[in-house]
C-alpha cells in the first residue's frame, strides 16, 4: 500500500470540431492545397473534453469517476488506457492495465462461444496460456456450458451478454479501468457482475470505476472524483461527493417535455405535455433522499370532450422490473370528465418506500369504460433513489449493499421475555 | 511524497515526432496478431462455401484468361516456360499481395470498434489481414504443384527454399505500402477507391504477365542499369517466386538487391508514418 498507481497530471484533450462531424477527403485536401497555395484556411475550431485534469490514485485503490455526459470521464479512461493520446499533460501508470470500455468487443457472429472466449480475452490482453487455464471457470460463469459450440448470432442477446461479461469478468491486470459496463445485462447477471468486481477490489487491485449508477459507485468505490466540464470538481469520499453531485441537479432524465404537439404521445382525446420529478416537492432534480417524499408530475392536454380521463403512473427499477402501478384514485374528479385544456397530475410518493437506485417511471393516460389508453410512455423520465447513510432510513446502521426494490421504514418491537 | 520506488511502466505523454518503432512490444503482443489473423481465416472460410474454391479457382481462372490473350494471342514470352506455369507462379505472389493490399488499406477502417474501445500496436490490425491471405496463397501453391507434375517439371531443391523468402518479400511490401495506405484511409476516406487502380496498374508494371527479362534487356539496350526494374519491390517478388518454383534464372540478381532495398524503406517509412498518425486513430476512425 501507499505506493501510486496512476499519477494523472494536467491532462488535456481537443478535439478538432471537423474530425468528429465529418471526414477528410483527399480530393478535397488536394484542391484546398491548390486554391490556397501559399496562405492556410483559417484555424480549425476545437472542442476541449478535458482540460487540466490531475490525481493520484494508490495502488489498490477503488475509485469511481461519475460527472455528467460530457464531462470528460470517457476521454480519460481511453486516455489513461492509451486508446487515444492526451494534447498535452503526462500520465504515469505503474502495472498491467486492463481496460473494460465495452464487453464484447470484437466478438465475431460466426464464431462460436469458445472461439469467442480466445478472441476477445486476447483482444483484452490475455495471454492464450491464461485463457486456457480460465476457460472452464469463464463458461460456468456465463452459464452457456451447452453452447460453447454454438456461433453466438445463434446465441439469445442475454447469452451474449453474459459471455461478453464472463470473459471481461476473469481479466487478470493490476489495474482495471470500467467504463458502464455494467449498465446493460439482466439483473441477477449484473449482480454477479457487481460481486466479482467487488473481489477484484479486495485482491489488492486498483479500479477507476466510471458510471452513471450512483449506488453501484457508492457501494464499490470508498472513494469517487467528480469531473465537470472537463477538470476535477470534487475529490473525496465516495458518499459525499455523490450526494454533492445529486444535490447539484442534473435535472436530465427527471424532466421532459414535449413541446412539439405532432411529436408528443398522445392521441385525439389526449397527449402528453411534459413530465417532472420534483424530490420533496421541491424544485426538478435527478437525486431524491430516500427519506423524503417524491412528486411525480404529469402535465397533459385534453383534446376532446367528455372523456373521464384517469392518469397512471408505472414505476420500474433499473433491470427494468415493475415495481408497481398507481392509478389516480383522486375524488375530486373521480369519474367527472375533463374538458378540453392543460391540466397538472401529481402523484407523491412517501419517504421511506423506494430502495436505493434509479427509478424508470412511465407515465400513462387511459379511459376505463371501455379500457382505452390515450398514451403510454414508457421511459418517461427517472430518478435516483439514495440513501446519504446520515440516519433516519431503513438501513439503519448497516453499511453494506441493501437488495430489493422497496424500503419501507418500518416499526419494530422486541419485548423481553420473562 | 515519496518518489515511486519503481519506474513507471508506461507514461502518457503527447506524441513527440521522433519515436522509436516499439518492436518490443509489438512481439508482446504477437498472440493478438495471430489471433486476427485467425479469425479473418476462420471466418471467410466459414461465411462462404465457396472459400475454398474461391482460393483455388481465383488464380487458375486468371492463369487461362492470360495464357489464351497473352501467350496464344501477344505472344508475350515466357523466358522458355510453358505460359500456364510462368503466369502461375507470377499470380500466385501477386494474388497474395493484391489482396493483401486491398484488405490492409480498409482494415483500420473497418475494426474501428477494436480501436475506439481497447489499446493494442494498430499496426496488427493492417498485418493481421495482410497474414491471412497466405492460407490462400498456400492452397493456390497446392495447384500449382499439380501442374508441375502435369508438365513434368520439378524445381530445384535448393531453388525451392527461396520460396519462404520470395513469400516474406511479398508480405513486407503488402506490409509497407499497407501501412502508409491504411493510415492515410482513417484520414482520407476516398483512398479506398483508388486501390482498384493502383493494384491494376501496378500488375501491369510488374512481370506478372510478361517476364522481367524483357524489360531488363531493354533498359540495358538503352545503356540503363537491370536493377532499376526491381525499383518495384514487386519485380523482385514475382521473379523470386518464378525462380524458387520454376528455377528460372532469367531475372539479373541487381533487380533482386533494389527491390529488397525499396521494401526496406517502405517498411520503415510506413511504420514511422504509421506510429506517428496511430496516436489519433481513435479520435478520427
Amino acid at each position: 500500500m501507499g505506493e501510486i498507481a496512476i499519477r494523472a497530471e494536467e491532462l488535456r484533450k481537443t478535439f478538432l470540431l471537423g474530425e468528429r462531424v465529418q471526414y477528410k477527403t483527399l480530393r478535397e485536401t488536394l484542391s484546398g492545397l491548390a486554391r490556397l497555395p501559399f496562405g492556410r484556411g483559417p484555424e480549425p475550431e476545437t472542442v476541449t473534453a478535458l482540460s487540466g485534469v490531475s490525481f493520484e490514485v494508490k495502488a489498490g485503490e477503488v475509485v469511481g469517476i461519475i460527472g455528467r455526459n460530457g464531462a470528460g470521464k470517457s476521454t480519460l479512461l481511453k486516455i489513461l488506457s492509451r486508446i487515444t493520446d492526451p494534447t498535452s499533460g503526462r500520465a504515469e501508470i505503474h502495472g498491467r492495465v486492463g481496460s473494460l470500455l465495452e464487453v464484447g468487443t470484437g466478438f465475431h457472429p460466426e464464431l462460436s462461444g469458445r472461439e469467442n472466449i480466445f478472441l476477445n480475452g486476447a483482444i483484452l490482453g490475455m495471454k492464450r496460456a491464461e485463457i486456457l487455464r480460465k476457460f472452464d471457470e469463464i463458461v460456468a460463469f456465463a452459464e452457456v456450458e451447452r453452447f460453447v459450440d454454438t456461433a453466438v448470432k445463434h446465441y439469445s442477446s442475454g447469452m451474449y451478454l453474459r459471455l461478453a461479461f464472463a470473459v471481461a469478468a476473469h481479466l487478470e491486470p493490476e489495474i482495471l479501468l470500467v467504463d458502464e459496463v455494467l449498465a446493460v445485462g439482466d439483473a441477477s447477471f449484473q449482480r454477479k457482475c457487481l460481486n466479482k468486481m467487488q473481489d477484484v477490489g479486495k485482491a489488492g487491485r486498483t479500479v477507476l470505476f466510471v458510471s452513471h449508477n450512483m449506488p453501484a459507485v457508492t457501494r464499490l468505490c470508498p472513494r469517487t472524483i467528480l469531473l465537470d466540464a472537463g477538470t476535477v470538481h470534487t475529490d473525496g469520499p465516495s458518499h459525499k461527493v455523490v450526494s454533492a453531485y445529486l444535490r447539484s441537479g442534473v435535472g436530465s432524465v427527471a424532466a421532459r417535455e414535449w413541446p412539439d404537439p405532432a411529436r408528443a404521445p398522445g392521441d385525439a382525446v389526449a397527449r402528453l405535455c411534459a413530465m417532472r420529478v420534483r424530490p420533496d416537492g421541491g424544485e426538478v432534480k435527478e437525486a431524491a433522499d430516500i427519506r423524503k417524499p417524491v412528486d411525480i408530475e404529469m402535465e397533459y392536454e385534453v383534446l376532446r370532450e367528455g372523456c373521464v380521463l384517469v392518469p397512471n403512473y408505472h414505476f420500474f427499477n433499473e433491470e427494468g422490473a415493475y415495481i408497481f402501478v398507481s392509478i389516480d384514485v383522486d375524488p375530486a374528479w373521480h369519474r367527472r370528465p375533463k374538458p378540453p385544456g392543460r391540466y397538472v397530475s401529481t402523484a407523491r410518493l412517501p419517504g421511506n418506500f423506494l430502495g436505493e437506485g434509479s427509478v424508470i417511471v412511465g407515465a400513462a393516460l387511459s379511459t376505463l369504460d371501455p379500457v382505452d389508453v390515450h398514451f403510454f410512455e414508457r421511459d418517461a423520465v427517472a430518478f435516483q433513489v439514495v440513501d446519504s447513510a446520515e440516519g433516519g432510513s431503513a438501513r439503519g446502521d448497516y453499511a453494506g449493499p441493501v437488495p430489493g426494490s422497496v424500503r419501507p421504514l418500518l416499526q419494530w418491537k422486541t419485548r423481553v421475555l420473562p | 511524497m515519496p518518489p515511486p520506488p519503481t519506474p513507471p511502466l508506461f507514461v502518457i505523454a503527447p506524441s513527440r515526432r521522433a519515436l522509436s518503432l516499439r518492436l518490443r512490444e509489438l512481439w508482446e503482443y504477437r498472440e493478438l496478431l495471430y489471433f486476427l489473423v485467425w479469425r479473418d481465416v476462420k471466418v471467410r472460410y466459414k461465411q462462404t462455401a465457396f472459400g475454398v474454391a474461391w482460393a483455388l479457382l481465383q488464380p487458375l481462372f486468371t492463369m487461362a484468361v492470360f495464357t489464351l490473350f497473352f501467350d496464344r494471342l501477344a505472344k508475350v514470352g515466357s523466358d522458355g516456360l510453358p505460359y500456364p506455369l510462368f503466369s502461375l507462379a507470377g499470380l500466385l505472389p501477386w494474388t497474395f499481395f493484391s489482396q493483401g493490399l486491398s484488405q490492409s488499406t480498409n482494415s483500420l477502417v473497418g475494426s474501428s470498434n477494436l480501436i475506439k474501445k481497447v489499446y493494442f500496436p494498430r499496426i496488427i490490425i493492417p498485418a493481421a489481414s495482410i497474414l491471412a491471405g497466405l492460407p490462400d496463397l498456400a492452397l493456390a501453391a497446392l495447384v500449382f504443384f499439380g501442374l508441375l507434375a502435369w508438365y513434368g517439371v520439378w524445381p530445384g531443391a535448393p531453388a525451392l527454399l527461396f520460396a519462404p523468402l520470395a513469400v516474406l518479400l511479398a508480405c513486407a511490401v503488402a506490409l509497407g505500402v499497407g501501412m502508409w495506405l491504411s493510415a492515410l484511409n482513417v484520414e482520407y476516406r476516398d483512398v479506398r477507391f483508388v486501390i482498384p487502380f493502383v493494384v491494376q496498374t501496378w500488375m501491369f508494371l510488374s512481370p506478372v504477365i510478361y517476364p522481367a527479362s524483357g524489360v531488363t534487356t531493354a533498359l540495358e539496350a538503352r545503356g540503363l542499369p537491370a536493377w532499376l526494374y526491381g525499383l518495384n519491390p514487386m519485380t523482385g517478388a514475382v521473379e523470386g517466386f518464378r525462380y524458387a518454383l520454376l528455377g528460372s534464372t532469367a531475372c539479373p540478381p541487381p533487380v533482386f538487391a533494389a527491390s529488397a532495398a525499396v521494401t526496406v524503406l517502405l517498411l520503415v517509412t510506413g511504420a514511422i508514418y504509421f506510429r506517428r498518425m496511430e496516436r489519433t486513430f481513435a479520435d478520427v476512425v
